[in-house]
């Protein structure tokens, strides 16, 4: 079908957005890459927006290790954390993440930005930036503040940000040496949203495991990582089923998906351990 | 003063070499834009939610959704269709080897197949038979079964090296 946009303007920088944003009356709509936004418009998910484009923002676009933070614009692309050195070095999850978003000519236009304020329960950065204890950086009329992931995704494309906010940046702990990370789904097709999918992360704290297309929201799995920091693999298995309430629709029951995300920790650990679980 | 919201938009971009200047509206998007407005129908509009892959274009060099891109992002953009791409004749090769191969039917999904096959060529090298699976996974054809497809990606990838390194 056709996109009903109820208007559309180009912002110059954040100031700008923000001030289209307040003119909207609360029909307006934040458009980054447009990967999922436009979508929901040609379907007529969304009608009448009033399309903020801040997708011309240099600002909020690139890569910077500061402040002893990854801190990654709310405008890279999925293709430019793909092939990012830094992101490489201190975020590989990242990196892993990208090669099972979409398609290539998907990866072109959308952005790190655009995924987290979608928020879409099936997507991988939400689940990535959660598992990594990161920062989402939000600026709005009245300033700027800083929610850490936890708190961020509240339901199926709900998040944290209120009206009139838009999201410019995503901040990541720098990696530790023998940091490790494994991100691991199941697709029906290359590229589909994964019927379940996991984000381990390994420190010398302990570890970080969270699941994705598993519930309304990605969930950090915390009886799991209790079990995995006792170095309990099997108990930690059992954890995750029983701390996760699956949906079931068209592409696998709950009952699958429950047995499926055990199946991709234990495949995790093997990763993560280069040895049997 | 705020720049007020439009629900029409005037666009300047080059298409297929030529530049064109025209008022949008709003939700247009810019294979609807390239079609409807410009008489471009290379890129066909297919399921119009980015999931089939027939609109692919190429914008700014490299392969976009035509569907989930808005014409009025595209004000400053350089645009390549199946046409200027046949025009120029940098995918000639591509499309002999098409033919050769019978790998399209129906010919709706090839001008995308075409646009995304060309950015995977584009980065040079040979690559092989599960890249350009993964890399075409976006691009839905209902006739062939893929395996021709395959078949000529692969030949006009290694007929290109060969022609560098001889």
């Amino acid at each position: 079908m056709k996109a009903l946009a109820g208007g559309y303007a180009r912002a110059k920088d954040v100031a700008h957005a923000l001030d289209l944003l307040a003119a909207a009356d609360g029909m307006g709509r934040v458009l980054a890459g447009g990967q999922s936004l436009i979508a929901a418009m040609n379907m007529r998910l969304s009608t009448g927006d009033m399309l903020v484009d801040i997708s011309r923002i240099e600002a909020l676009r690139g890569v910077t290790v500061e402040g002893g933070t990854l801190r990654i614009g709310a405008l890279t692309r999925h293709v430019d954390i793909g092939t990012d050195p830094l992101v490489a070095e201190h975020a590989p999850l990242l990196v892993q993440a990208v090669h099972h978003i979409a398609h290539a000519a998907i990866r072109n236009r959308g952005t790190i930005g655009g995924s987290l304020a979608h928020a879409d329960p099936a997507a991988e950065f939400p689940a990535c930036v959660l598992a990594l204890g990161g920062t989402i950086h939000l600026q709005g009329p009245d300033g700027m503040r800083a929610v850490a992931a936890e708190d961020f995704f509240v339901d199926v494309f709900e998040t944290a940000i209120a009206e009139g906010e838009i999201l410019t940046a995503i901040t990541l702990p720098l990696i530790e040496p023998g940091e490790r990370h494994v991100l691991i789904e199941t697709a029906r097709r290359s590229g589909d949203y994964a019927l379940a999918g996991l984000c381990l992360v390994k420190r010398a704290a302990g570890h970080r495991l969270s699941a994705f297309s598993v519930g309304p929201r990605p969930i950090l799995a915390v009886a799991a990582m209790e079990r995995l920091d006792a170095g309990d693999a099997a108990g930690a298995v059992q954890a995750l089923r029983n701390e996760i309430d699956p949906p079931s629709d068209t592409q696998a029951s709950a009952a699958y998906r429950r047995h499926l995300a055990g199946v991709l920790l234990t495949r995790a650990l093997q990763d993560l351990t280069g040895e049997t679980a | 003063m705020t720049e007020a919201f439009r629900d029409r938009i005037d666009i300047a971009l080059t298409v297929n070499g030529e530049p064109v200047e025209a008022r949008v509206p709003a939700g247009r998007h810019l294979v609807d834009f390239l079609r409807l407005d410009l008489g471009l129908t290379g890129a066909h509009a297919g399921c119009e939610h980015g999931v089939c892959g027939a609109c692919t274009i190429q914008v700014d060099g490299q392969a976009v959704r035509g569907c989930l891109m808005l014409a009025a992002q595209a004000d400053g953009a350089e645009v390549w269709t199946l046409e200027g791409l046949t025009e120029q004749g940098v995918i000639r090769d591509l499309q002999d080897a098409f033919v050769a191969r019978n790998a399209l039917q129906c010919g709706y999904c090839t001008p995308g197949m075409l646009a995304s096959i060309k950015e995977l060529l584009d980065m040079g090298g040979v690559p092989d038979r599960a890249t350009i699976r993964e890399h075409l996974s976006g691009n839905y054809c209902r006739c062939t079964g893929y395996e021709a497809i395959i078949d000529a990606v692969e030949t006009v990838a290694q007929a290109r090296a060969g022609r560098i390194t001889a």
